[in-house]
């Protein structure tokens, strides 16, 4: 890696301020930046560790509502929040990875095989920063890219806890991200449906299973609706057909998982 | 034959790895654990492009950067030799294979993503790969050859300008008669015919390569340090073709090293680079692999496209077997390259079957990707696969039961000559088929099968035999098939005055075991305790020499010359022993370290003799000169044939086209043991690397010559839960007939046994739902799979 200076500040607002240098980037859990860094793929004049934050940290559940810091590691989403989502989290990577990936960084990451991604879009939530609240739908804006400004740090997010909800995850077989995941959550008002891995276009709510399943909760429900395979992604792992077929069969599974 | 008590020591029983306990604990001392004294490191700037003229490199800046030492280019390498090919095959008109010069640094012309342009040696690593990037490079871009049918065709870019074409050779071998081969074909009752494509892979040892080159003014002696399965082939290598140095000037080590698989037996152009830039740069010089250069500069294994046809008559015997292979050579001949896919892989082309004609016909191509070369099994997979697929795929157009056909083809006396050039000297085809079946309760399959039908799941159950020429040997026989090397081993038995032994082994020992198996067999021949045995390996300045490491044959080949040296020093020691006790040397017995005199009760033990052998006071000087070393060389008289049948049992989930392996099962005759419990290890690693092969693992080139799955985020590697608990089984024993120990080696047989029974079972788990698919190239991903199954 090049060298670079590196800041630990201990409040949100020092973050922010030292992150108004230009060059100058935030450093999550760093399973991401590290070894972009270690492969000379990046060269931020300064990183500016999140790690210290205490404000950033913790998971609660109260009146209904999930908040998570952005500074909660995988490994903290696994033990304390909503058991979908706990598990969805159990699921990244590797115990190495669980204890030093955070929320935030994921999510502002926006790596188009993330697992979170889907979740934020079905759990009807918010994504809290330093300046503003975004709503989940507002946020994710193709792969790799987010509704953050440059230096906006994602202090935390908040999901509405749904009546039952499932993530099904069909990894690939190398990196073991997801080639395709869904999470499929289901509200009094309606079912919300978050697919990852598969659309050139990054996350997004797959809109007619969601009307689908809110008139009818059922695997059988989905009979006869698929995706546009042409706005998939292929690659070596699977092909754009494979892949919208995949968000069937994973949705499918989902909601029997549910139902 | 195994030991009631595993703890017994000696042969056949099973004591833990002694290595395992500095493995297992950071004790070990890696390549790269070596720090040496004022030491610089090299970056290596590599190319990002598969095919290119370098119109021109300036290094002027780069060499202005702070802590550069020197940066070399092609040009500072034009007067020495190229990596040289360890094996020369000759084509079917008789004209030696096409040989390209192999430069240690690119001169002129880049051929592989991967291929070293320019070496900076810095005082430390970031500031060489500061340096690096400051090096100016002026390509001139030329079109990638990279599909191996495109390369042979007319008109295809060449690789390299100043050969013909891109054809290697073309190597036809068995039967060379076309006209009778095709009349044998127009006469069969059912001809059965396969394309097939034995997928690319990286080898991808847990350590990376490392070399570290030093060079001693005072003395003019050289120390490599390097990553290697054979350090006395890479020193003959390198000082013979390469830097023109003499040997005794030169010593290479190899110390701890993790994994192999065949990836480190070749001589590589960073251990030469860093030999001959010690010198040059006045300073030790050291290269570690980072996980992204392994990928595109360690040589890669397999790719294979092949044709392969069968016939039988209408008793479903086989009458003639004809395959046609290209195969990838990458952009430069590796050390073996060349005799993977002919000698490695055509002579095993009968199998275990007593097909009357067989015609190999094998194609090698150049193209521009990173060099193709042995990784574990050696071309004798590839041959597996190709055989033990067809035979699968006839017994469906036949409606024969895939088992009973290959019984009816066995071959039952022996020994048996084939018609590609090999003598089997020993088997028991059908003995490791019954145990197979009993091992894999094959009469258990329906019932299993209808409870994955239950749960939705397609149950497959698919079966193959292997048989592999291992102990790679004997040197007269690979000296006339073109191998530039003798393939004996050699062995030094040091007994010290206490009693205590150190074998120098010329076989290197990295995850095989030998520092635990090779002094079972001492203890057991002298009757002694098997601590008081150690091996030394990996030093050509300790290990008098040695072949190295690879094609299973450690235990056969150097395992016998440890042997023949314990039988010399055996001999003198009764000698000595005969002396102490006022005796003929004839009359001496050894049993249990002790000696004693037939029919009496005088006895001596056997660190009383090791003593005397060096403190001659009371000792036959006349006769027999002091102390107790004795080497051999021992050069085998034929191949060994280890040889077995597996069986492999999926579950595919038909809406995703996942597959999991829910049995695996493994009958081999290895003959006689050493350890058991460390043969069982080697089958069972070699199964995970076949797994890795049959779902998972492919190296995927694009158009332009960039390798897809360049690291692990696409190159999938097996992990724990991708393999499950095996059924291994090695009662079956022939013994070797013509080595002291009876062995025959078990390192590659996981690997070379178990992709065609994996593929055979996803098929026949296809086929229960009525679905057509008689073939799905490897790695059976699930989107191939699915794929397979939606048309």
């Amino acid at each position: 890696m090049y060298e670079f200076e590196f800041e630990t500040p201990a409040t949100v607002a020092e973050a922010v301020a030292a992150l108004a240098e230009e060059e100058a980037q935030a450093l999550g859990g760093g399973q991401t930046l590290i070894p972009t860094l270690k492969q000379r793929l990046a060269m931020p004049s300064k990183l500016v560790s999140l790690a210290g934050i205490a404000e950033m940290k913790g998971v609660s559940i109260a009146d209904g509502v999930l908040t998570i810091g952005g500074g909660a590691t995988h490994a903290d989403v696994a033990a304390e929040a909503c058991p979908p989502l706990a598990a969805l989290a159990a699921g990244i990577g590797d115990p190495a990875v669980r204890n030093r990936g955070t929320i935030g960084g994921s999510l502002a990451n926006n790596d188009p095989a993330a697992d979170y991604p889907a979740a934020m879009l079905a759990l009807k939530s918010t994504i809290v920063t330093d300046r503003r609240e975004i709503a989940g739908d507002d946020f994710f804006q193709g792969l790799f890219e987010t509704a953050l400004d440059e230096g906006e740090i994602i202090t935390g997010v908040r999901c509405d806890i749904p009546e039952a909800a499932h993530y099904q995850k069909f990894d690939q077989p190398a990196s073991r991200f997801a080639l395709v995941g869904v999470f499929v959550a289901k509200y009094a008002d309606g079912v919300r449906v978050g697919v990852t891995g598969a659309s050139e276009e990054g996350a997004f709510r797959w809109r007619e299973a969601e009307a689908a399943l809110s008139a009818s909760f059922a695997p059988d429900a989905l009979e006869g609706l698929s995706l546009d395979a042409g706005s998939m992604m292929g690659d070596l792992h699977g092909s754009k057909d494979y892949r919208a077929h995949l968000v069937a069969v994973m949705t499918k599974r989902a909601v029997a998982a549910i139902s | 034959m195994p030991k009631d008590n595993p703890n017994s020591g000696g042969i056949g029983a099973s004591p833990k790895r002694r290595e395992d306990v500095r493995f297992l604990t950071g004790a070990g001392n890696y390549t790269d654990d070596i720090n040496v004294h004022g030491q610089a490191h090299v970056h290596f700037l590599r190319a990002d492009v598969a095919h290119a003229t370098i119109n021109s490199i300036d290094t002027s800046a780069a060499e202005a950067m702070p802590g550069v030492v020197k940066i070399f280019t092609g040009a500072d390498f034009a007067e020495v030799g190229g990596i040289p090919c360890g094996w020369g095959v000759t084509d079917r008109h008789g004209d030696p294979q096409q040989e390209p010069r192999h430069p240690i640094i690119a001169d002129g012309t880049i051929r592989h993503v991967g291929e070293i342009v320019a070496a900076v040696v810095a005082n430390t690593l970031e500031q060489a790969r500061d340096a690096a990037e400051a090096i100016d490079l002026d390509l001139g871009d030329k079109p990638a050859v990279v599909d191996m049918a495109a390369a042979l065709a007319e008109g295809s870019t060449k690789v390299h300008e100043d050969l013909t074409s891109n054809l290697c050779y073309d190597w036809v071998f068995g039967n060379d008669d076309d006209t009778a081969v095709q009349a044998a074909f127009d006469s069969a009752a059912h001809v059965t015919t396969l394309e097939l494509v034995n997928n690319r892979l990286v080898a991808n040892p847990m350590e990376p390569r490392v070399a570290i080159g030093e060079y001693s003014r005072g003395t003019d002696e050289y120390t490599l340090h390097t990553t290697s399965q054979n350090p006395h082939v890479i020193r003959l290598l390198m000082c013979a073709f390469v830097l023109g140095l003499p040997e005794h000037k030169v010593r290479v080590v190899a110390p701890d090293v993790g994994g192999g698989f065949g990836s480190k037996i070749f001589h590589y152009a960073e251990e030469a680079f860093c030999t001959h830039a010690a010198k040059a740069c006045g300073r030790a010089v050291k290269w570690t692999s980072t996980r992204s250069e392994a990928f595109i500069s360690d040589a890669h294994g397999r790719d294979h496209v092949s044709k392969i046809e069968l016939a039988l008559d209408a008793d479903n015997n086989f009458t003639a077997l004809r395959t046609n292979t290209m195969a990838n050579m990458g952009a430069y001949l590796s050390t073996f390259s060349t005799s993977v896919p002919s000698y490695l892989h055509g002579t095993l082309m009968a199998g275990n079957y007593k097909t009357p004609i067989v015609q190999v016909n094998v194609k090698t191509v150049f193209t521009n990707t990173v060099p193709v070369d042995a990784y574990r099994g050696a071309g004798r997979p590839e041959a597996t696969y190709q055989l033990e697929r067809v035979i699968d795929k006839a017994a469906r157009e036949l409606g024969a039961d895939p088992i009973a056909l290959r019984r009816q083809n066995f071959i039952t006396q022996f020994p048996y000559e084939t018609p590609v050039a090999l003598t089997y000297d020993t088997g028991d085809y059908v003995a490791t088929m019954d145990k197979l079946e009993q091992v894999a309760d094959v009469a258990g399959f329906a019932a299993r099968r209808a409870a994955s039908e239950a749960k939705g799941k397609l149950r497959g159950f698919g079966v193959n035999c292997y048989i592999e020429a291992c102990g790679i040997a004997p040197s007269n026989i690979v000296g006339m098939l073109g191998a530039r090397a003798g393939l004996y081993d050699a062995a030094t038995v040091r007994v010290n005055a206490t009693g205590s032994i150190s074998v120098f082994v010329g076989a290197h020992s990295h995850g095989q075991g030998h520092e635990t198996s090779f002094p079972q067999v001492v203890a057991e021949m002298i009757g002694i305790d098997e601590s008081m045995v150690d091996i030394v390996h990996g030093d050509t300045g300790r290990v008098p020499f040695g072949m190295g490491t690879y094609g299973s044959r450690s235990i056969a080949v150097c395992g016998s010359a440890m042997v023949r040296a314990t039988e010399k020093i055996i001999a003198k020691a009764k000698k000595i022993a005969a002396h102490l006790m006022e005796a003929s040397d004839a009359d001496i017995e050894l049993k249990d370290g002790q000696f004693t005199v037939a029919g009496t009760d005088k006895s001596v033990a056997w660190g009383d003799v090791t003593l005397t052998a060096y403190v001659p006071h009371n000792y036959p000087l006349e006769e027999l000169e002091p102390g107790l070393e004795e080497t051999a060389f021992y050069d085998p008289a034929n191949f060994t044939y280890p040889a077995g049948a597996y069986a492999c049992e999926v579950e595919v989930d038909p809406d995703t086209g996942k597959v999991s392996i829910e049995r695996f099962s493994a009958a081999d005759d290895f003959g006689n043991i050493i350890n058991p419990m460390i043969v069982d290890g080697q089958v069972h690693g070699g199964l995970g690397q076949g797994i890795g092969q049959a779902l998972l693992e492919n190296a995927a080139y694009d158009a332009d010559g960039q390798l897809l799955s360049a690291s692990f985020m696409d190159y999938a590697m097996p992990r724990a839960d991708d393999v499950p608990f095996y059924q291994v089984d090695h009662s079956c024993q022939t013994p070797c007939t013509h080595n002291p120990l009876g062995v025959k080696g078990c390192g590659e047989a996981g690997a070379i046994g178990s992709p065609p029974a994996v593929v055979n079972a996803v098929v026949d788990a296809l086929q229960s739902a009525g679905q057509d698919v008689t073939h799905i190239d490897m790695p059976l991903s699930p989107a191939r799979v699915w794929a397979a199954m939606n048309g």
